[in-house]
């Protein structure tokens, strides 16, 4: 598995799977994707990245421990419901905010989105550290 | 509720205390030594505002105050942060301010220097804050919160020296006996409220006979009665009050004498007028509530430790108030509102008395201290001042209440004398109990004490006096003090009326009675070491009570918390899988069948060339997988099968759902594979014949289940109202065009928030389970839950086909 070639493309490999991952997630609320499926792209990006180039790699990477992102993902999930209270609506109902960008097309920013971006890490955080968890072991026996 | 002003000073008597709590630990740091005075302000303020009550409540007013949380409007239970003040409720809060601050003040000399002071402190005043809240409650809802604080509270109180293992003990059980009662009173609430229809105490009270007509009046009264009699340690619940004393002493005289162990009291006194007055009642309380004073008036002779004894007195006077609620009478009422608040006065003060000797002399034991009137004057004073108000001579408090008690008396009703006349033995034991302890640690030879004793400080010594004091001035304005505090609570328990009309007065009858009281007292005090070593003999003999069956009983319950954890957590992988398997091919086909649901064969598809291919890729994986030599490959060719299906959601018009089966295939091979490294399992399959037959059969049943329930579920017409709903809503209401994306992040974004939740739970729990392994154990447990992730990743397939098909 660990051939030169693998070693040589795996970086570039995860680094576009990680940029396709934040595509998907984007573009979720209109086109299949979301936050969900963008989490786990992005996770098995971080996963082929440890096989390749070892977990300590991945780690100095990431910088945060993958669980402290999940942690930031039901953190920032949970913001977006309570962004709610602010206008005195039950929690969890979604705002917009539609911005007119100086070329003419629009710009939505919403709570929802902030939801989808939390669900995201929950997955990346949680799948990832569970994955280099496993393949650290590995390395070390 | 909404109608009436609300008097905010009543939310503010019930959180002061908690807001006091959470600075105390900072005001013992900067105060030390003061910081008892500093924090006595707190109860000492609500006393004074709840003096501002005394003159409206006498008139008859009740006040209130309500914020509501959940509304009857939406659900028909409705819940209120809701208070109100009657006759009764302002004595208990009195009380309960009152004594509180002599308390703690006590509590700064008594704990002078304590590594823990501070929270000591802490958590008193939490106490006192639950105690307020509970005498105060009118939402019945409210009334539980609160009533289970002052158990949680007192749980902390007791365990407060928790590297004594009798302390955790004592705690422990005192949590388990009166939570155990909390959780009956709690249904008892929601019964009431379920046949009356009130969700307030004070709307409740004035709907007298709901609860007597009901069909479940005895259901209720026995519920009611779980919670108060745990409480209030009537027998046979009565063994977590003596071995509460392990408590600091402040401890015992606030919440084990004045007021926590009263709390039952207040129930029954609160519930008076809509439960009191029938057979079960009146046959039920008297009979709990004289065995109980006997009990506890016969075995505090026994005791040399003197806070022991006073918890056994303590015992038979909540006997006593038990048995005097449940005679259904005014002058019994009276009584009991009497005898109340005269035993908080002397019983308060005598266990700050016993407290302040066992601080100064080092010993509580009645044979260990004698001879300490001229070094403890004012201690003696105390003790003195409680001693004649507990025997009842005239004009203390304590010879009023007894006078009322003995007012029962009358030819005319046997049942009433018979009760009178064990009141009057308790009485008169309790008093020899009293005595021995004003008397005995005072008087006589001066005997070597492990501290030399020396008069204890202002802060512990005020309390005692002024509630001795008290106990007399009451006695002398008896006739005022009677119509201002003791007629209207008499009033609200007996829900009619009651006017005192109290003063010292000689009736014969009276007069032979208190005599006889005082005989027996004087008696058993003169006799008390022969009594003593006489109760110590039948001890040895009679070894079992409730105290031990409370070990046997919490011994039993951990034996069977274990035969029930080595039934189910053997730790053998494969049976645990067995046993899912097949209950899941039981709930598969048994409702099918129960039902008789189960589906035809749907007519032949007319399938394309490629859908074709699809399926038969599938059915290739499949195979691969059962005829793989070695496990990494079998896991690998699941992949295969996986991906097919994936492509067949693409295929047929479900991108997001094929898309994440892609996801969540490749990630599954590869974590399983990287599971399956560190298992040390065999490269092949090392099951024999049978064993692959048996469960190869589990697993085809499961897969024929499946098959029949996705066509049982087909062959009925689907509601698409609500995948309509989505469809037609979900740009012009929540802007997005991918109806599953808008479903998980918006409409059902609460479901989301839990799943995720659950997601990041799961991922520190496999984290901590991974790093278990790394630590040593090799087989077992921790190997049996490192296949997590494989039984997760699909639960969220399924999360997302459910959406999907919405």
């Amino acid at each position: 598995m660990n051939t030169v070639i693998f070693r040589t493309v795996a970086p570039y490999l995860a680094a576009l799977m990680v940029l396709f991952s934040v595509f998907v997630l984007l573009r979720g609320h209109n086109e299949p994707g979301g936050g969900f499926i963008g989490g786990l792209i992005a996770a098995s990006a971080i996963a082929i990245y440890g096989i390749a180039a070892g977990v300590d790699e991945v780690r100095k990477a990431l910088v945060f421990h993958p669980i402290a992102v999940a942690g930031l993902g039901v953190f920032l999930a949970a913001i977006a419901g309570f962004m709610s209270l602010f206008v005195e609506a039950p929690f969890l109902k979604g705002l917009w905010l539609f911005l007119e960008l100086s070329d003419g097309s629009e710009l939505a920013l919403s709570t929802p989105m902030l939801f989808d971006i939390g669900v995201y890490l929950v997955v990346v955080g949680a799948i990832s550290s569970i994955a280099l968890a496993l393949e650290e072991d590995e390395e070390t026996r | 509720m909404s109608d009436l002003p609300n008097h905010h000073a009543l939310l503010l008597i019930a959180l002061a205390p908690f807001v006091a709590a959470l600075f105390a630990p900072w005001v013992n740091r900067f105060a030390k030594g003061i910081s008892g005075w500093i924090l006595a302000t707190v109860p000492a303020a609500i006393f004074l505002v709840l003096t501002t009550f005394i003159g409206d409540i006498a008139e008859g007013q009740t006040k209130s105050f309500a914020i509501s949380w959940v509304d009857g409007r939406y659900f028909h239970f409705p819940i209120n942060l809701s208070f109100f003040v009657d006759g009764l409720s302002l004595l208990f809060a009195l009380l309960i301010s009152g004594i509180g601050t002599f308390i703690v003040t006590y509590s700064g000399g008594y704990l002078n220097g304590h590594r823990h002071q501070g929270r000591f402190f802490s958590f008193i005043l939490m106490f006192m804050g639950s105690m307020l809240g509970l005498v105060l409650a009118d939402n019945i809802i409210t009334l539980f919160v609160f009533w289970e604080l002052t158990s949680i509270t007192s749980f902390l109180l007791i365990g407060f020296n928790h590297n004594k293992e009798a302390s955790r003990r004592a705690a422990i059980q005192a949590l388990v006996v009166t939570g155990g009662g909390g959780l009956l009173l709690l249904f008892g609430l929601l019964m009431i409220f379920a046949v009356s229809g009130h969700s307030e105490l004070s709307t409740l009270l004035t709907d007298q006979n709901v609860l007597r007509d009901s069909p479940f009046y005895l259901m209720i009264l026995l519920l009611v009665l779980g919670g108060a009699f745990t409480k209030s340690a009537q027998v046979p619940f009565h063994f977590w009050l003596p071995n509460a004393m392990e408590a600091p002493t402040p401890v015992s005289a606030y919440l084990h004498s004045a007021t926590m162990v009263k709390a039952g009291v207040y129930l029954l006194a609160r519930m008076s007028p809509v439960l009191n007055g029938t057979d079960q009642w009146n046959l039920i309380l008297p009979i709990f509530g004289g065995i109980t004073l006997m009990t506890g008036a016969i075995m505090a002779l026994r005791q040399t430790d003197m806070k022991q004894m006073l918890a056994y007195t303590t015992l038979g006077s909540l006997g006593m108030l038990v048995m005097l609620l449940g005679l259904s009478e005014k002058v019994a009422i009276l009584a009991a509102m009497l005898f109340l608040v005269a035993h908080s006065f002397y019983k308060g003060g005598l266990f700050m008395v016993v407290g302040a000797i066992d601080h100064e002399s080092g010993t509580r034991d009645l044979t260990e201290v004698s001879g300490l009137r001229y070094k403890l004057p004012f201690t003696f004073i105390g003790a003195a001042l409680a001693a004649i108000s507990m025997a009842g001579f005239p004009v203390s408090l304590g010879y009023f209440a007894k006078e009322e008690i003995y007012l029962l008396f009358g030819p005319e009703n046997i049942w009433s004398m018979v009760l009178v006349l064990v009141a009057l033995v308790g009485n008169g034991l309790m008093m020899a109990a009293g005595l021995a302890i004003a008397i005995k640690p005072f008087f006589g030879e001066k005997l070597e004490t492990p501290k030399s004793p020396h008069e204890a400080p202002l802060s512990m010594i005020w309390g005692p006096i002024i509630l001795g004091v008290l106990g007399f001035a009451a006695g002398f304005y008896i006739s005022d003090v009677g119509e201002i505090f003791f007629a209207p609570a008499a009033t609200a328990v007996y829900a009619k009326l009651v006017e005192t009309h109290l003063k010292l007065h000689f009736d014969p009858l009276l007069l032979g009675l208190s005599v006889g009281t005082w005989i027996v007292g004087g008696l058993a005090f003169y006799k008390l070491d022969a009594i003593r070593s006489f109760l110590r003999r039948v001890a040895n003999v009679w070894r079992w009570g409730p105290d031990q069956g409370f070990d046997q009983f919490m011994f039993g319950l951990i034996r069977f918390a274990d035969a029930v954890t080595r039934f189910f957590h053997h730790g053998r992988l494969e049976f645990y899988l067995i046993l899912v398997f097949v209950c899941l091919a039981g709930a598969l086909f048994a409702p099918l069948v129960m039902q008789d649901a189960l589906p035809n064969l749907p007519a032949f598809p007319n399938l394309r060339f490629y859908e074709w291919a699809i399926l038969a890729i599938a059915v290739i994986g499949l195979i691969a997988v059962i005829l793989a030599k070695t496990r990494l490959v079998a896991i690998v060719s699941l992949g295969i099968q996986g991906f097919a299906v994936a492509i067949i959601f693409l295929l047929f018009g479900a991108p997001d759902l094929g898309f994440t089966q892609l996801m969540v295939e490749t990630l599954s091979v590869v974590i399983l594979a990287l599971v399956m490294t560190r298992l040390h399992l065999d490269q092949r399959d090392s099951r024999v014949l049978e064993e692959a037959v048996r469960d190869g059969a589990i697993a085809i049943v499961c897969g024929f289940g499946f098959v029949a329930l996705l066509l049982a579920v087909l062959s009925v017409e689907l509601d698409t109202s609500l995948s309509e709903f989505f469809i037609e809503t979900s740009v012009p209401i929540a802007h997005g065009r991918n109806i599953v994306n808008v479903i998980l992040v918006d409409y059902r974004a609460l479901d989301t928030l839990g799943e995720i939740s659950v997601v990041m739970t799961a991922g520190i729990a496999i984290l901590a389970l991974i790093g278990i392994r790394v630590g040593g154990i090799k087989r077992g447990i921790g190997a049996a839950k490192k296949r997590a992730p494989k039984p997760r990743t699909p639960k969220k397939t399924i999360a997302r086909s459910k959406g999907a098909r919405a």
